[in-house]
């Protein structure tokens, strides 16, 4: 009664032959960069050592380490989030716990799909127009991190803000009627309750401005600097424009020192994006509600 | 979502503005130009690159020229050009075949990730596409560089493997895994009421993709594939390192082009701060930023249509 027809063995094999294109397009897609990063690795790994990470660049960049530029990229990241994390967490609580739902809050959420949208040149010419020129900070770390900051902010608004509206809104109301204002119910309970998630969102940000390049490019980052940086008005060097200038800059670069510094920005990047992952995984797997 | 409103002070506040109710409203304030700042940012952005390439639009400025003309000589001593035409072709053609490749495969994954694949599998997938999203920029430029150059020139016997074809491919890539996530984020929308309902009418799995899932998700599909565009017309460091950053209207994927964005990576380091090169990289800076603009709210009205429906 139930045998399959002839139009349902057809319909049948049809749904095969698409599962397997749409398969085959899936490993097409993810096969050449699991390849190419496994050449990263191939060829990078060799260089990488104690004194590659901890030793400053020697020989015009051709030898030695790449220790400024490590020291430089968690310097401008650690005072991105300084600015970033207060200002995005703010904007998300707004968003999730006070804004009305009208064409004003409609603007707002434009204006960050814009500001993750913007290409990351125009960021640079921001920085350098605003921060280097009108305030006057020079070209220097501060300039360069706060044109990270703003350029990542949606990354932490829109993850923050999807942690606080995960929280059930039973919670609040509970809290409400105790009499709480709704700055001591989102103290006491809602940012509690986000907190973690939020911390994914901060991790995924680091990640974010660890990687950009450009907008560092004329705010703050240099080639090539002899000494350290000494305070947030210096410049100082970067692990992501540090790549661009040994694999286009440097003459009779050793072809391994490139893909070296390649692989640690990489499994930087990596490692972070994945314990946000894993941390989210954690969550979804600890959440009671 | 309906925003909860908390039962109004009054009712329940017997000894109203005390300390509490001023730190409340306080916080209210502050939260609320944390929200705003967004706003602020935009505006400011359009602002400071117009400030400073305002000098241009008055002065050099022609519009034939600077649209329509491919001579982008602005350090020639005789005679200084600003033609962005060639630059113009560069970013079509990389964004182009980068779409190409792009759109095509991340919506067949999206599909499989969404309606074909289970369990560890999706899970599997899904951790990986995002994690493929992360990858830098100038890692991608490098990969462009070092692994995708010599492998063109060698399969392609051409002599230079810095064109169009390798910029496309990297900035394919680099588009894939995020047109991938939120094309699936919009398959994903797709109420399963409405699976199950073709699957009772006896629907195959594909017929219900074909049928149901397709067409109801098109809205914000179309979204995934502009902000994928989007992307992949402003990004920078991959093409700076990948094109060959010749002025160039290609006539095959194998001649080198340069990029708009690319063209502001390159020289502004050299100009002179207010120097006519230096206004006409921050006008470049303010076609780009309009054009990223119009795709963006383009996007968003595109996908609010289908939350509406």
């Amino acid at each position: 009664m139930f045998e399959a027809s002839p139009i349902n063995r057809k319909n049948l094999s049809r749904q095969k032959l698409f599962r397997f294109i749409f398969g085959a397009m899936t490993a097409s897609l993810i096969l050449p960069v699991v390849l190419i990063l496994g050449t990263l690795i191939f060829k990078g790994a060799p260089v990488i050592s104690f004194d590659f990470l901890f030793t400053n660049p020697t020989k015009g960049m051709t030898a030695g380490g790449i220790f400024p530029a490590l020291l430089g990229t968690i310097l401008l990241v650690m005072v991105a989030l300084v600015a970033s994390v207060p200002l995005g967490v703010a904007a998300a609580i707004y968003l999730s716990e006070y804004a009305p739902d009208n064409w004003f809050t409609r603007t707002i959420n434009l204006a960050i799909i814009n500001l993750a949208g913007v290409p990351s040149i125009v960021h640079a010419l921001f920085g350098l127009g605003a921060f280097v020129l009108f305030f006057r900070f020079g070209t220097s770390i501060l300039a360069a991190s706060l044109t990270l900051a703003i350029m990542t902010l949606p990354v932490v608004i829109v993850s923050t803000r999807e942690s606080l509206q995960s929280v059930p809104l039973a919670f609040r109301e509970a809290c409400w009627n105790m009499g709480a204002t709704r700055w001591q119910t989102i103290r006491r309970i809602v940012l509690p309750n986000a907190v973690t998630g939020i911390l994914t969102g901060v991790i995924l940000e680091v990640s974010r401005t660890a990687g950009e390049t450009a907008p560092i490019m004329f705010t703050g980052a240099v080639f090539f600097l002899p000494f350290l940086p000494q305070g947030v008005f210096d410049q100082t060097m970067a692990l992501s424009l540090h790549l661009f200038v040994v694999s286009t800059q440097v003459p009779d670069m050793p072809e391994a020192v490139p893909y070296g510094v390649a692989l640690v920005l990489i499994g930087m990047v990596l490692l972070m994006n994945s314990a946000s992952i894993a941390l989210r995984m954690y969550l979804r797997g600890k959440k009671k509600w | 979502m309906k925003k909860p409103t908390p039962p109004s002070a009054t009712l329940l506040d017997f000894n109203k503005r005390n300390r509490d109710w001023y730190l409340d409203k306080l916080v209210q304030a502050l939260v609320f130009i944390g929200g705003i700042s967004a706003i602020v940012f935009i505006i400011g952005i359009f602002v400071f690159i117009t400030k400073e390439g305002m000098g241009f639009l008055v002065g050099d400025f022609s519009f034939k020229e600077f649209f329509l003309s491919p001579n982008w000589r602005p350090t020639s001593e005789t005679k200084a050009t600003y033609g962005i035409l060639a630059l113009i072709a560069g970013t079509a053609s990389v964004t182009g075949l980068a779409m190409l490749v792009a759109i095509p495969f991340s919506l067949g994954t999206a599909i499989f990730i969404a309606e074909f694949a289970t369990g560890k599998t999706r899970e599997f997938l899904k951790v990986t596409v995002e994690l493929l999203a992360a990858i830098p920029s100038v890692v991608w430029g490098f990969i462009g560089l070092a692994i995708m150059n010599p492998l063109i020139i060698e399969i392609f016997h051409v002599p230079v493997g810095l064109n169009v074809l390798n910029a496309g491919i990297i900035l394919g890539l680099m588009a894939a895994p995020i047109m991938t996530s939120i094309a699936e984020d919009a398959l994903k929308a797709v109420p399963d009421r409405y699976r199950e309902a073709a699957e009772a009418l006896g629907a195959t799995r594909w017929q219900v993709i074909y049928k149901v899932v397709l067409p109801a998700a098109k809205n914000g599909l179309l979204g995934a594939v502009l902000l994928g565009v989007g992307r992949g017309f402003g990004e920078t460091m991959a093409v700076l390192m990948a094109t060959g950053h010749a002025i160039n209207i290609p006539t095959s994927v194998f001649d080198s082009v340069r990029a708009l964005t690319a063209t502001i990576a390159a020289e502004l380091g050299e100009t002179a701060v207010g120097s006519p090169h230096y206004k006409a990289l921050f006008t470049i800076g303010i076609a780009l930023f309009l054009i990223t603009f119009i795709i963006n709210l383009i996007a968003d009205l595109v996908v609010r249509g289908v939350r509406k429906g």
